[in-house]
């Protein structure tokens, strides 16, 4: 071939040339900023708007943070400080107040000498909830453990506890992670007494109140499994309910007392006016998550249901919780359970919110399940029928499953708000850290004026906390995700 | 072929009514019916025997007694010699007026921030992503007692606005100096607006119960009258171009039934603006604007968008790439793509959770207690309670009017949705 073409044409290229380099404007940082930041003179015109916000907020607020001052007493002093370290005139962060006053943002009132009881509660808190979120996973459990053993070393040690409870609480941690180790699936049992024990961490008193409380479960249990063979499944539930309800009113406080009697063991009694801060708001949010899932679930079945006395009731319930701002139920709640109660009943006030707290997410949830339920295809429930699977069944096998997937996002979302919402609680005069304890904080004559450091010391504890829940819930669409878009 | 024989007739049984699923929804309806009317009977008979405990009555007299209490913005008149019922109507008027412009800067805050969020512009999105996330994971509450104490702590005195001989001579510039054209002056105490005045107003007519500002009202009616021809003038154009093929020009004729006889009406009544203006320690003329609703608004409108914008974005990027691809393959432009193809269908899927944050929006106008906003919580909820003592009746009657709100709303923008739905048939 070559020699043919050597007499016809003058020359050929018989090696290849070296590839060069894409044109400077379309390779490497300039490509990237040409297409990303430069495209169009709309683009050009927005990068140059916020590279300008961006400098003013950086010019605006960096010498304050530059400019923190830690050490002070007042925030008087703190500006003199900030005066004499960066010239007259200059702003700069007062750090120094949460430096004084960070336990009443994280536990109001509550005693010092008991603080290692939240402590100890919260750390346990990731251990109950590690189990339920990553069930069986056995490397994460142990490195959830692992940390909650690490934090508790620390904070049990910094809030000095005393030596008994430090010391069990080390081995209670370190028998969960000998327990992940070998059966994870049992931890959830830890998951299933956490709330009594954190009940009687946080609040104190005997011992045996919770531990009788809880028993009115197996009570419950106990008389299930007796009767149901002899009277059917549904009888045998309604008969375990009466027992334990009748458990809990009459055998309840004569047994605590015995108990209490024989062994004393107790805790330091806290009122409930003691709790504020972040303690407050975790304790109102943990246990209205806890409680509002499973109301809202049932909400949303009955919400679905084809009867329509149950129908229309549900519908009412989630309509009316819906309708009303969050705050009016707060205030029905201290101010108008003592006329729906009987005279003289008088329950703790944390309680009466929480319950509210949970009524009103779970009309949220309700609405966002049923959306899930919605979702699903006709044909999942008429396979369940099919299949023979009865009412129950075919929801805890078929439905929820799919239905309670498609809906995590919602149902997160709702969990935040739910978190933010705790410190609506400020209202009805509870202690909450964000108009609470900065009210209190910004009433003292050393920190009057102090403004920007409170509302961002909070702000960013609560964007930690919301934000991590949203990105586990980011975690868990995908672990969940098993269709192949 | 073998005959299929009758199922074999049974007797009722009562087990029946737990075993057989024909039955058994009627005895758990029975039962659930039994037990929910026990509980009201309950909850009643405790409530009949705590009122007659502490000696209290049931009615709504009160409503009618004097208030005796001051409120700073009050939309229509008002003075502390009305009654309660006055009152409440002054403090529902004030949570009206927050939700529905707290509604409309949400809206369109929102809607550019998602936009934007979705934009190949790499820095503003990350920016509007920065903005979203700060805003939806931390409370409101938050937001109003920062917007508070930022506006009444960190804004200028009156004083600071007083230009003394002394400082022209020296050439000095005052403290702090006014808005947009010498109209607005934010101080510590609130913001001053301009006032809108009429030199040959229609006056007010009293209906006895309560009175009507003609004025108001009188242009009022011409903005809705001419929003309804302009309607007209579309639909009319819109069937030209149906039957014909041609649309006829109708920017012009918009623009002249839209704006022309409104203006002409201010003409004719004498509109005017009357200027704050600094008057010895304090601005006098025009409107002071409290803090309280400013910071509320503020906050409400800077929380909300930032769930708006998700919204948006979210329903955007419902809407499939094809839609778009075949939109271009059809030879449309960008813009008419979005405008002709995109927002229709987008729209579907933004509308029925944008009413539900306009319901939470109007809901959470209520935090304005934080700030001590006099709304329907801060009147009926708050002061006339205290002074009457009547928990039970203005609790019930608050939450009854906030029901009827977000029922209200919700039924409209349901109306509204339905008109945009995909028709399937």
């Amino acid at each position: 071939m070559s020699e043919t073409h050597a007499e016809t044409v003058t020359f050929v290229r018989d090696t290849m040339l070296p590839p060069v380099l894409p044109p400077v404007g379309e390779r490497g940082a300039v490509k990237w900023l040409r297409e990303n930041l430069f495209s169009t003179p709309l683009n050009i015109a927005l990068t140059v708007a916020g590279l300008g916000a961006i400098w003013w907020l950086v010019t605006a607020s960096l010498p304050w943070w530059l400019n923190s001052v830690w050490n002070a007493s007042s925030l008087g002093e703190c500006r003199q400080i900030v005066a004499a370290n960066a010239g007259e005139g200059a702003t700069g962060a007062c750090w120094a107040m949460i430096r004084e006053r960070w336990h009443q943002f994280l536990f109001g009132f509550y005693p010092p000498a008991q603080w290692w009881r939240p402590v100890l509660s919260f750390g346990l808190l990731f251990a109950a909830l590690a189990p339920v979120l990553f069930a069986g996973q056995k490397r994460n459990l142990s490195i959830i453990l692992g940390v909650v053993a690490a934090y508790l070393l620390v904070t049990l040690y910094l809030a000095s506890a005393p030596g008994l409870p430090f010391v069990l609480a080390l081995v209670l941690i370190g028998g969960l992670l000998a327990l992940a180790q070998m059966m994870p699936g049992r931890l959830l049992w830890f998951t299933l007494i956490y709330p009594a024990l954190c009940f009687w961490l946080l609040w104190g008193g005997s011992i045996w109140s919770p531990i009788v409380a809880m028993a009115g479960f197996g009570v419950l249990y106990a008389v299930f499994r007796l009767a149901s063979p002899l009277i059917g499944l549904a009888p045998a539930a309604g008969a375990g309910i009466v027992a334990a309800v009748l458990w809990w009113l009459y055998a309840e406080a004569p047994v605590v007392s015995a108990l209490h009697g024989a062994f004393p063991i107790f805790l330091q009694s806290i009122n409930s006016d003691q709790f504020g801060g972040f303690l407050l708001a975790i304790v109102i949010g943990v246990t209205g998550i806890t409680f509002s899932l499973p109301i809202g679930i049932l909400l949303a079945l009955g919400r679905q249901s084809d009867m329509l006395i149950v129908k229309s009731l549900s519908v009412g319930f989630i309509e009316f919780i819906r309708g009303v701002p969050l705050i009016t139920l707060l205030f029905t709640a201290s101010l108008l359970l003592q006329y729906f109660l009987p005279p003289g009943t008088n329950f703790d006030i944390i309680l009466r919110v929480i319950i509210l707290v949970t009524f009103f997410a779970a009309a949220y949830l309700a609405e966002v399940i049923r959306g899930g339920l919605a979702a699903l295809p006709r044909g999942q429930y008429e396979a369940a029928d099919a299949l023979g699977l009865d009412y129950w069944r075919a929801q805890r096998l078929i439905i929820l499953p799919q239905a309670l997937k498609v809906s995590i996002p919602a149902i997160v979302s709702t969990f935040i708000g739910l978190f933010k919402d705790t410190t609506l609680v400020a209202f009805v005069g509870l202690m909450d850290p964000l108009k609470g304890v900065t009210q209190i904080v910004r009433a003292d004559i050393a920190w009057k004026g102090i403004y920007w450091e409170p509302y961002i010391f909070v702000g960013v504890i609560f964007f930690l906390i919301c934000f991590s829940m949203s990105r586990y819930s980011m975690y868990l669409e995908r672990k969940l995700k098993t269709d192949h878009r | 072929m073998a005959m299929a024989t009758d199922v074999p007739k049974e007797g009722f049984r009562l087990s029946m009514l737990i075993y057989d699923t024909r039955y058994r929804s009627y005895t758990i309806q029975l039962v659930v019916l039994v037990l929910f009317a026990m509980a009201v009977a309950w909850l009643l008979n405790n409530t009949v025997h705590n009122l007659a405990l502490r000696g209290k009555e049931f009615n709504y007299g009160f409503l009618w007694q004097r208030a005796g209490y001051d409120i700073g913005q009050h939309l229509i008149p008002y003075t502390n010699d009305d009654n309660h019922f006055r009152a409440l109507l002054v403090g529902l008027l004030n949570t009206a007026v927050v939700a529905f412009f707290g509604c409309i800067f949400a809206t369109i805050l929102g809607v550019v921030v998602g936009v934007l969020r979705l934009s190949r512009n790499w820095l503003v999105s990350r920016l509007m992503t920065v903005y979203v996330e700060t805003f939806r994971n931390v409370p409101l509450l938050l937001w109003i007692l920062l917007s508070y104490v930022i506006l009444s702590e960190v804004t200028p005195l009156p004083k600071d606005f007083k230009v003394t001989d002394e400082m022209i001579a020296a050439g000095e510039a005052p403290k702090a100096s006014m808005m947009l054209f010498d109209s607005i002056a934010v101080t510590n105490r609130g913001t001053n607006i301009p006032a809108p005045l009429f030199e040959r107003g229609l006056g007010t007519l009293d209906l006895g119960f309560m009175s009507l500002n003609l004025t108001f009202w009188a242009i009022a009616a011409l903005i809705a009258a001419s929003i309804w021809v302009n309607h007209r003038i579309v639909a009319s154009a819109r069937a030209t171009q149906e039957s014909t093929g041609v649309r006829p020009v109708t920017w012009w004729k918009s623009l002249l039934v839209l704006f022309a006889p409104v203006i002409a009406l201010l003409v004719a009544l004498g509109f005017h603006l009357e200027i704050p203006a600094l008057k010895g320690f304090n601005f006098q003329g025009g409107i002071l604007v409290a803090h309280s609703f400013t910071a509320l608004l503020i906050a409400l409108t800077l929380y909300t968008a930032a769930f708006i914008a998700e919204i948006v974005r979210a329903g955007i990027m419902a809407i499939s790439r094809g839609q778009s691809e075949a939109a271009f393959a059809l030879g449309l432009r960008p813009n008419r793509t979005m405008s002709l193809i995109i927002l229709p269908q987008a729209l579907r899927v933004i509308i029925p959770p944008l009413i539900s944050q306009y319901l939470n929006l109007t809901k959470n106008t209520s935090l304005g207690i934080a700030v001590s906003y006099l709304d329907l919580r801060g009147t009926l909820g708050g002061i006339t309670l205290n002074q009457t003592g009547r928990e039970l009746e203005c609790m019930l009657l608050m939450m009854l009017i906030y029901l009827t709100i977000s029922l209200t709303i919700s039924t409209l923008m349901n109306m509204y949705n339905r008109s945009v739905q995909l028709k399937v048939r």
